[in-house]
């Protein structure tokens, strides 16, 4: 891959059976990289299954290999913790349609021996969950004792137990909607075009120039960063403290806090995230609607599950507001489904969820353990 | 969760427990912290779900494994399925209710029998403190003063009853309680401190 993205190892196993994919159209081989901590146990009872956000990987609870960073939930998934890998076996999987380690667009089309680019399939939520699945057979998991997701891990948590609800006991759903609002859809649509107006972008095809297109990813980013946090968030951390200066420029350069730290969420982002994939992606939460197969009844999608269901919001999130999880459990009562739900208070918008929230962690356990 | 658990709930609560058949699906409107939830669940083996207005309560039942959601009765029991239950409970916040009603019509509509639980305005103390005091009584189940009480449409036995009849609801079986202790029904106008109905539609 000749991205700007430093080439890494990733775990990975490659199926050899084709993915059949929501669009009719299929992935010949697919790749999917994940991560794995804890052991499986003989009665092969005790899997978590964890999906990530957008921008997110398998790396939950491992260094990163690209930033060196610790894993996203480091905090959260460790010996003792919150999910204890010392009693549960938690697998997460890169998402088909990232970069990874799993199938993209930035990954070689075994056709031509060049990158997918643009010819790699679009893919759904339901692809990504359809590909995790394969890989559980693969690694002889028949059963989740819990699938666990925010954001848009939480749209494939949902997806799950939607989809495969023999195969999951538990199901929790962290600032997440059972489908992507016009306004998500909306700001999608920006960091696209973003990416799409970079003169770099040539419809999909840099991966052999050297030259990805930086600017605009980091221009999506910078944009999607935004709807991440909260107005009150912001203002608390930033109000409109100048960067490293006693006075206004009258200028163009990032005279304020607030701009320096967005310019630097987008310049990070571009040199662990390939652009394509960043297009892919946003393009399967826009697509997520899973009452749409039902006519819109959402209850539809859950009739009679014998999932328990877990559903998590935070008060300051306005990506995926409080209301997209209320109307989940009212579609799962009418399902006669069994659901939890709490929204939580916090300043940080729809970051929370991955933020240190010692009231979100003790739910977490808590759903975890119920009725084990 | 021990055994001598469900020793520990609030008489009321209590009384309700050991009323619930074993395997019953329970709606537990107002459930708190889940504490009848879980004598219900752990003592009676029942499928028992909540509705609390408090986070802070839904959080803590969640922890101890309930389905509890978050949720005003006055707006969200209109999303459970009529019948979806056997019982739904509504212990202490009936007078608390926007349209106390509305409210045990929904009850009603949601699961055939309902255990309605209130305290009741019509006990000695109360009536003592009204005549004698001139003052809204402040008492151990009503502990907190006119301008800040939750309890916005106090009820009294007798009136509970007239709301039934009017509305074409038996009572199937009543209990009364004074200091904890069972009241006769004779005297339950004015000897309950606390009244426990279990109601169904006629």
């Amino acid at each position: 891959m000749a991205t700007r993205l430093q080439p890494a190892r990733h775990n990975q196993l490659v199926l050899d059976c084709p993915l059949p994919l929501d669009s009719g159209a299929a992935v010949a081989s697919p790749a999917i990289a994940y991560e794995a901590y804890g052991r499986l146990n003989d009665a092969r009872d005790n899997a978590i299954l964890i999906c990530h956000a957008l921008t997110m990987d398998q790396y939950v609870a491992s260094t990163h290999p690209v930033t060196g960073k610790p894993g996203w939930w480091a905090k959260v998934v460790r010996p003792g913790g919150v999910i204890d890998t010392d009693r549960y076996h938690v697998i997460c999987a890169n998402v088909i349609g990232s970069c990874m380690g799993s199938s993209g667009p930035a990954s070689d089309d075994p056709g031509s021996g060049q990158p997918y680019a643009m010819r790699f399939p679009v893919v759904t939520i339901g692809d990504m969950v359809r590909a995790q699945a394969m890989l559980l057979d693969r690694l002889g998991i028949a059963r989740l004792h819990a699938v666990v997701g925010g954001s848009m891990g939480g749209m494939q948590a949902l997806a799950w137990a939607a989809h495969y609800p023999d195969r999951v006991d538990r199901a929790l759903i962290i600032a997440s909607a059972a489908r992507h609002s016009a306004q998500n859809i909306a700001f999608h649509e920006v960091g696209r075009q973003a990416i799409m107006a970079d003169p770099n972008w040539r419809g999909g095809d840099y991966y052999a120039s050297g030259e990805p297109p930086t600017k605009g990813l980091a221009v999506a980013r910078m944009a999607a960063h935004i709807t991440y946090l909260s107005e009150a968030g912001l203002t608390e951390k930033f109000g409109r403290q100048l960067q490293d200066r006693e006075a206004k420029t009258f200028g163009f350069d990032a005279d304020f806090q607030v701009e320096s730290y967005l310019r630097h969420q987008g310049i990070s982002f571009v040199d662990r995230f390939d652009a394509n994939s960043y297009l892919y992606i946003t393009r399967a939460m826009d697509y997520f609607d899973l009452g749409d197969p039902h006519g819109g009844r959402l209850a539809d999608a859950f009739r009679q599950s014998p999932v328990r269901f877990g559903l998590v919001s935070f008060d300051s999130d306005w990506l995926y507001p409080t209301a997209e999880s209320r109307r989940i459990v009212q579609a799962l009562h009418a399902a006669g489904a069994q659901a939890s739900f709490v929204e939580l208070s916090s300043p940080f918008g729809h970051d929370a969820f991955l933020l240190d929230s010692p009231e979100l962690w003790r739910l977490i356990s808590g759903f975890i353990e119920a009725g084990r | 969760m021990t055994a001598s658990e469900p020793a520990r709930l609030r008489p009321d609560l209590a009384l309700i427990a050991a009323q619930v058949p074993p395997g019953a699906r329970v709606l537990d409107v107002g459930c708190g912290d889940g504490t009848l939830m879980a004598a219900l669940r752990d003592g009676r083996n029942a499928d028992v779900r909540g509705l609390e207005i408090d986070p802070a309560n839904v959080a803590a039942a969640m922890e101890r494994g309930l389905a509890v959601v978050q949720g005003d009765a006055n707006r969200d029991l209109a999303d459970y399925p009529a019948g979806g239950f056997d019982y739904a409970i509504l212990s202490q916040t009936l007078q608390t209710t926007e349209r106390p009603d509305r409210i045990v019509d929904e009850l009603l509509r949601i699961a055939p029998r309902a255990f309605v639980s209130f305290p009741n305005f019509a006990h000695w103390r109360v009536r003592l403190a009204l005549m004698w005091g001139g003052r809204m009584p402040v008492t151990r189940l009503l502990p907190v003063a006119w301008y800040e009480t939750p309890n916005i449409h106090h009820v009294t036995v007798s009136d509970f009853r007239d709301l039934l009849r009017s509305r074409g609801i038996g009572v199937e079986r009543a209990w009364f309680l004074s200091g904890d202790r069972p009241a006769s029904d004779a005297a339950a106008s004015w000897r309950a401190e606390h009244a426990i109905f279990l109601i169904s539609r006629k």
